[in-house]
């Protein structure tokens, strides 16, 4: 469990990033932050892995004040997606894959087989691990930052906006691993996302952020799906949007789920 | 014309090299000042310059005090260091090292400050101690910049060493003293082309090394380079 205890986060400018904010993370569940930009979701992550230390408040990992613990090791033993990456630009695919398993203790060959499959686990082609960051897009880097938070088997997963760049149809493959993996392997994770589609998907649990990480609402999927708490949040969910506002029809027989103006999304099963 | 068609014929005389004090004993002392400064310096401004590329700590305060340093004359602090500490190498030497430190420092923290921030929290988020940071992220990125510094700061020893022969019978400087003084001008003209061709040579040899080592592309990001001009002693 990872419990955000009354944190506040001052940078040297001055106002407060993040003021007064508590929640937890249950073990064993997805959480996932949604907000908009600015609103202190990253500045939250990287409290977990002291990347960012509280100006005042606490964050707890299963009751252990991270603070008292020995930063390096702390980080090594969670998994952490950079919203920007943060590959190493002079090592290869696979060298930045095997970073982890490589800094934890195992051998060079090891490490190497574990980071090829984890190429394959993102979808990556086993070609690209000799490349090195430049000579990939944006979206294979991505997924490779992915691979790399995962290499070491970690329980906490610290995802700050991992599929942002990759397209649809290997974002949603992305999500449905990660949901696996999670559902298996009984991963905690700590999910940062602007898309709240992508939210609906992941999250055992939403948390909506307002400005400086004040939580507008927390709740399931159904829940924020069907009882925003506010104005807020009934904009960010886009709960008049037509397409959460979904009908039946009837198309010679087959009954049709369409959106308020109409469009057919799918067919109901019964 | 005539002068330097002397100058060539002293240097194809076989008893300018291989008498006792003769041509190839002073280039390997001029060789030995220039590495031995370059390394010395190094061992000093080297290690600081990384930290303090680092820590992004005091870089103000040091680019001032090394474009200060660039200032000094090298010709009057050797006859200030001659005059506290006599004949011998002394003097030179340090002056040498006070020549030798502002690129090797420039470099170490210009190169180190200009790896991609990204790249180092990225390494420091997965658990790389600062250690490793400095170890395998940052003086890897920073190498061609910091071998640049070394090389700027070899020629400018390579060059000025021959005033290790203002106070001292060392190096080639010593036949521009006493051509100078006994006005044998081929004496003098064929050590300045001496020391240029050791200069051709060391420069060379550091291009070679910096053309061999480049395994990664160079992304566009990587482009710093450092002022190699300095005043003139
Ligand atoms: N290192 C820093 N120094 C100073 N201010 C910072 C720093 N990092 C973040 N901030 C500020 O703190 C606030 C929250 O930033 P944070 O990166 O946590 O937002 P975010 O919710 O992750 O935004 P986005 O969705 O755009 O990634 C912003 O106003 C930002 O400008
Ligand atoms: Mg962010």
């Amino acid at each position: 469990m990872i419990e955000f205890d009354r944190v506040t986060k001052r940078y040297a400018d001055g106002s407060p990033a993040v003021a007064d904010v508590s929640f937890t993370v249950p073990s064993h569940k997805t959480v996932v932050l949604v907000g908009s930009s600015g609103s202190g979701k990253t500045t939250l992550l990287r409290m977990v892995n002291r990347m960012v230390d509280p100006t005042s408040g606490r964050v707890l990992i299963d009751d252990v004040d991270v603070t008292t613990m020995d930063p390096v090791r702390l980080r090594r033993s969670i998994g952490y997606v950079l919203q920007s990456g943060g590959l190493l630009p002079h090592r290869t695919v696979v060298e930045n894959i095997a970073i982890v398993p490589r800094l934890n203790g195992a051998t060079r060959p090891d490490a190497r087989e574990r980071a090829l499959t984890m190429l394959d686990t993102v979808g990556l082609d086993r070609d690209l691990a000799s490349r090195f960051p430049a000579q990939l897009s944006g979206g294979q880097q991505q997924r490779v930052g992915v691979a790399r938070a995962l290499a070491s088997d970690p329980n906490i997963l610290l995802m700050d906006e991992p599929f942002g760049a990759v397209d649809p149809i290997v974002r949603r493959s992305l999500q449905h691993e990660l949901r696996e993996l999670q559902r298996t392997l009984g991963k905690t994770i700590l999910f940062v996302t602007h898309d709240i589609d992508e939210a609906l998907a992941l999250a055992d649990e939403i948390i909506i952020v307002a400005a400086h990480g004040a939580i507008a609402q927390r709740g399931t999927p159904t829940e924020i799906l069907t009882r925003p708490a506010n104005a807020f949040v009934a904009e960010f969910v886009g709960v008049d949007r037509p397409e959460r506002r979904l009908r039946l029809a009837d198309a010679a027989g087959v009954e049709v789920v369409t959106d308020a103006s109409g469009r057919p999304i799918g067919t109901l099963e019964r | 014309m005539e002068l330097l068609l002397q100058a060539f014929s002293w240097l194809l005389t076989p008893e300018s090299w291989t008498q006792q004090g003769g041509a190839l004993q002073r280039l390997f002392e001029h060789l030995g000042v220039t590495i031995g400064v370059v390394a010395l310096s190094a061992g000093i401004a080297l290690p600081l310059g990384v930290m303090i590329g680092h820590t992004r700590r005091w870089t103000t305060a040091v680019a001032l005090l090394a474009g200060a340093a660039r200032a000094i004359p090298t010709l009057g602090l050797l006859t200030l260091l001659g005059l506290a500490l006599g004949i011998g190498l002394g003097a030179p030497v340090l002056a040498l090292l006070v020549l030798a430190a502002p690129p090797l420092l420039a470099g170490a923290y210009a190169g180190v400050q200009a790896v991609d921030p990204e790249a180092v929290d990225g390494a420091r988020s997965v658990g790389m101690s600062e250690a490793e940071i400095i170890r395998s992220v940052e003086l890897p990125l920073a190498l061609p910049v910091i071998v640049g510094g070394i090389r700027s700061a070899t020629l400018q020893v390579v060059a000025t060493a021959t005033l290790a022969a203002y106070t001292s019978d060392t190096g080639l400087g010593r036949y521009i003293f006493s051509g100078l003084k006994s006005r044998d001008y081929p004496e003098l003209i064929a050590g300045s082309l001496l020391v240029i061709a050791l200069a051709l040579l060391l420069d060379g040899s550091f291009a070679l090394l910096m053309k061999s080592r480049s395994r990664a592309p160079r992304s566009d990001r990587q482009t710093t380079t450092i002022p190699l001009e300095r005043n003139p002693s």
